[in-house]
């Protein structure tokens, strides 16, 4: 930013602090998109993520169908095993990514959501990805419970990862 | 559509740290095309900023960066702003409004990989004047001691 009048310090960090937490401590959301939160997911449609992994483990069991639902980049890097890049939730766009992913599925097919992106109170993508899921019917959707995001939370944790696409 | 797991991929192999090796080199293009390169800044301390328009606590961070940048860089910081965004419309309605006085370039997996993995929004690195990575903050960063080790940083000559 470019220099501009002589203020004291601390009012120019306050007004800073200011200015960027009244617009821009959420994502930007497409205007159709939901604002749901990940906190208004219910507790009893968490799964922690060392359940997961012990799912995967499992070679013979039938799994959930894995959707993540965050950043297409961090995908890239790495994600759960059998995952399919499914978003953004927080834009509509990914929402309609969402729905076509999930299209020819049962409405009582196990669906498990993640992202991954953020500290869980500040992912802008699990909570409106849900809230889709279950409008359109979906019965059977948990949501991986990130706590801190991706790379702290799993990959660092040892569990089964994957690269790429 | 989607095949679930089956047990066909590895373990996670633990992250191979950067401390106190030499950053990464890369080289993007900026937001106006302007060649950005890393290796340019060696002799400055510079804050490397994995970030994303739609990451919360990166919009707290931002602004103090910019801040510091305005207030270290004649004493030789150089802040870069490395944006995960997976498009750059986001990224350049996000300059427009805030003019940031530092590169912004865009971030991608590779380059992500190439830090250690960048999995979790914000990733802040402090590289020294010797090109090497002295910190690594994963997620939002106690922003009074990041100022204080910057401090420290600026205070040391080139060896």
């Amino acid at each position: 930013m470019k220099p501009g009048p002589r203020v004291p310090t601390f009012i120019s960090a306050f007004v800073l602090l200011v200015l960027a937490l009244v617009p821009a401590c959420r994502a930007q959301f497409s205007p159709d998109a939901s604002t749901a939160s990940a906190l208004s997911i219910p507790q009893a449609q968490l799964v922690q993520p060392e359940a997961l992994n012990r799912v995967l483990r499992e070679a013979n069991s039938r799994g959930p169908v894995i959707l993540q639902v965050g950043s297409h980049v961090m995908f890239q890097q790495a994600h759960i095993p059998g995952s399919v890049y499914a978003g953004p939730g927080s834009q509509a766009e990914g929402l309609q990514l969402l729905e076509s992913k999930v299209a020819k599925l049962a409405k009582n097919r196990s669906i498990v959501l993640y992202c991954g992106c953020c500290p869980w109170t500040r992912c802008p993508n699990v909570g409106p990805a849900y809230e889709r899921l279950r409008k359109l019917g979906f019965t059977q959707v948990k949501v991986l419970y990130i706590e801190n995001n991706f790379g702290a939370d799993w990959v660092n944790k040892g569990y089964l990862v994957d690269h790429g696409e | 559509m989607v095949c679930l797991a089956t047990g066909i991929s590895r373990a996670a192999t633990p992250r191979t740290s950067l401390l106190h090796r030499m950053a990464p080199a890369f080289t993007r293009s900026d937001l106006a095309g302007r060649p950005v390169s890393l290796r340019a800044y060696r002799g400055k301390v510079v804050l490397l900023n994995f970030w994303a328009t739609w990451c919360g606590p990166c919009q707290v961070e931002l602004p103090r960066f910019a801040a510091w940048q305005n207030q270290y860089g004649p004493e030789g910081l150089q802040v870069i702003a490395v944006s995960m965004d997976d498009s750059d419309g986001p990224v350049r309605a996000w300059a427009r409004k805030l003019n940031p006085d530092y590169p912004v370039v865009m971030g991608d997996a590779k380059l992500g990989k190439r830090y250690g993995g960048v999995l979790g929004l914000p990733v802040t690195f402090l590289i020294g004047r010797n090109g090497k990575v002295e910190t690594r903050i994963d997620g939002g960063a106690d922003l009074p001691a990041l100022e204080k080790q910057i401090q420290h940083l600026l205070g040391e000559k080139m060896p």
